[in-house]
């Protein structure tokens, strides 16, 4: 009966402690009013093109020559493109697109760069080798050309073109992880967890990834707006979505002849992707300052 | 010191057999014959496919073709267009420099850029000043570089015919592609120069050299910010890369010519042979400029060649 109570009194100190914490957060978050507007920013998109069946005035993909160009106003909020089609439809489904996009990859990224960075940093030795070797290779390709090169090899289409953006974000939290992982195995309560003989993969994911996600999740919410530019990029090029997908980088680049006289074309499409990814980077960097205060400057 | 940069060196070398590995294993990793989807669009002749294969020396095992691979790199030569029948060293011979003097500029304009105003946000912390940088700094990571191209051009081309909207060649070609490419790392050395001041303000060798009566002035330039550009400059290298794989977007808005153009033409055209010879040369480039920031940074913080040497 003993045993119980303790189990019991510990587990009400933790429920407490972590409370605390959590309100600790929260309140800091919110008492950040950048990062409160970009965190409703960023869930305005998500509702507007989640109901964009609902809300958009027109077909997406719906050509219509006699009424193209028009300017924005009237029954075209947005106006139209050249083909006709209704660019404030076209903006509300591309958010579809763009937010899907984003959140795959960094999932993609974060789920393949963690369990990396968590094996080399746990395990070390060949294992932490091998592995670093590995992403620092991935490493030597900057920017935007290692998802370049893989959709050059898969071809260019949306699923693609997640599996790409997602790819070459890898190594961002895989080192991230390992660093992390590197001091968080120090600690007494894994030598604690190891000496009660807990398994070597429970101890990584039980006791020593609740202690380094933190970090995880602030690199991936700013991820997410990283990953929305680089798809946007991929398929302004030509090498993501495909035509007549609306997607926000290919109306850009489709509204590119237009751009003297019929500057809504891609003005709006264009305006959108700052928005949301500003909004994400507001929220991300509101997020590291309320997760870890020290490390505000 | 020596025993540093030797092994600096030396580390380069698994990364760049890593990097040929993995530009040769493109080719293979194309779901489906690679032969046949680069031919695809020529209509599939079978006399066509079999020359194809015997050029790229695609029926010999693995290995022997990794190997090739690698000597024929190594000795300048990166297979024949499909598309122009040119050899590929020539095509990024003819466009590298292009690209090279879009990112240099993009570079300078960064660095200048970012480290004023990272110095003016951390010495006037907190004033409209720094509010102002920061917001700068935020849009400017948070916009894509091809509307932000786009702004410029239908700003000082179309409406200010100031500059020209496309193509390449003199200074006035380079302005808005060089403005375009060097914002965005603008915006990210700015946040990190402020930082960075910030740290290093509260030195007491800053508060020394204020005690001793040195104009604010001296105090900054001399004492404050050439301590805190030591970590900027790995940065510089780091951004140099992005700048370099950045261009490939901008050369394509402004209709530029360079190797960023060459690899999106080659994708979208499936010349293989130009897209591994683009995408080796650019992460040797970058492999290379991150070698060197390390040596400078040796040079610059002389701590370091006693901490890792």
């Amino acid at each position: 009966m003993t045993i119980v109570a303790t189990n019991d009194d510990a587990m009400l100190a933790r429920n407490v402690r972590t409370k605390s914490r959590w309100h600790d957060f929260r309140r800091r978050l919110f008492r950040n009013k950048a990062a409160t507007g970009g965190l409703v920013v960023v869930v305005l998109f998500f509702v507007l093109s989640a109901l964009a069946p609902w809300l958009a005035p027109y077909d997406p993909i719906m050509i219509d020559s006699l009424s193209a160009l028009r300017p924005p106003g009237g029954a075209y909020l947005f106006g139209s493109d050249q083909y006709g089609r209704d660019v404030l439809s076209r903006v509300l489904y591309g958010g579809q697109i763009s937010l899907i996009i984003g959140f795959i990859s960094v999932a993609i990224a974060s789920l393949f760069g963690v369990t990396v960075g968590l094996i080399a940093g746990y395990y070390g030795g060949w294992a932490d080798s091998v592995l670093m070797r590995v992403i620092d290779i991935m490493l030597a390709f900057p920017g935007i050309l290692l998802s370049l090169a893989i959709v050059s090899m898969l071809g260019p289409n949306l699923r693609n073109l997640m599996i790409a953006v997602g790819i070459s974000a890898i190594p961002t939290y895989a080192r991230l992880t390992r660093g992390s992982v590197l001091s968080a195995r120090e600690h007494l309560y894994v030598e604690a967890a190891r000496t009660v003989g807990v398994p070597d993969h429970l101890i990584a994911i039980r006791h020593i990834l609740p202690n380094v996600i933190a970090p995880i999740i602030v690199a991936a919410t700013l991820g997410v707006g990283t990953a929305i530019i680089v798809a946007a990029a991929l398929s302004f090029l030509g090498l993501g979505s495909q035509p007549p997908q609306p997607e926000w980088g290919r109306m850009l680049s489709e509204g590119r002849p237009y751009l003297r006289d019929q500057w809504w074309i891609s003005t709006f499409p264009g305006l959108a992707i700052m928005v949301v990814v500003l909004a994400i980077n507001l929220f991300g960097d509101g997020l590291r300052d309320a997760l870890d205060p020290r490390l505000k400057t | 010191m020596y025993a540093y940069l030797s092994r600096r060196i030396a580390a380069t070398i698994p990364v760049l057999l890593g990097v040929s590995l993995l530009v040769f294993a493109m080719l293979h990793l194309v779901p489906g014959d690679p032969v046949k989807m680069m031919l695809s669009e020529f209509g599939t002749n079978p006399e066509q496919i079999a020359l194809l294969r015997a050029q790229l020396h695609l029926d010999e095992p693995l290995p022997k073709q990794f190997l090739r691979f690698v000597v024929n790199a190594v000795q300048g030569d990166l297979g024949i267009s499909i598309r122009s029948k040119r050899p590929v060293i020539q095509e990024i011979g003819d466009n590298y420099l292009s690209t090279l003097q879009l990112a240099f500029a993009g570079l300078f304009i960064a660095g200048f850029l970012g480290t004023t105003l990272g110095i003016i946000a951390a010495v006037r912390q907190n004033s409209f000043i720094d509010a102002g940088s920061m917001v700068f700094a935020l849009v400017g990571v948070s916009m894509p570089s091809f509307w932000l191209g786009l702004l410029l051009i239908f700003t000082f081309s179309l409406r200010f015919r100031l500059f020209p909207a496309t193509g390449g060649g003199d200074l006035k070609h380079l302005v808005l592609p060089a403005i375009t490419l060097g914002l965005g790392a603008a915006a990210i050395i700015a946040r990190l120069v402020r930082s960075s001041m910030l740290e290093v303000l509260r030195q007491e060798y800053v508060t020394t050299a204020r005690a001793k009566g040195l104009m604010e002035f001296w105090v900054i330039v001399r004492h404050a910010l050439r301590n805190a550009l030591i970590p900027v400059v790995t940065v510089f290298g780091l951004q140099f890369g992005s700048l370099l794989a950045g261009a490939v977007i901008i050369e394509t808005v402004f209709g530029r010519p360079g190797i960023g153009r060459l690899l999106v033409d080659g994708i979208l055209n499936k010349d293989f042979p130009v897209v591994q010879g683009v995408v080796l040369v650019v992460a040797i480039s970058y492999v290379a400029v991150n070698l060197l920031v390390d040596l400078v940074y040796v040079v610059l913080d002389p701590r370091i060649r006693y901490v890792r040497g």
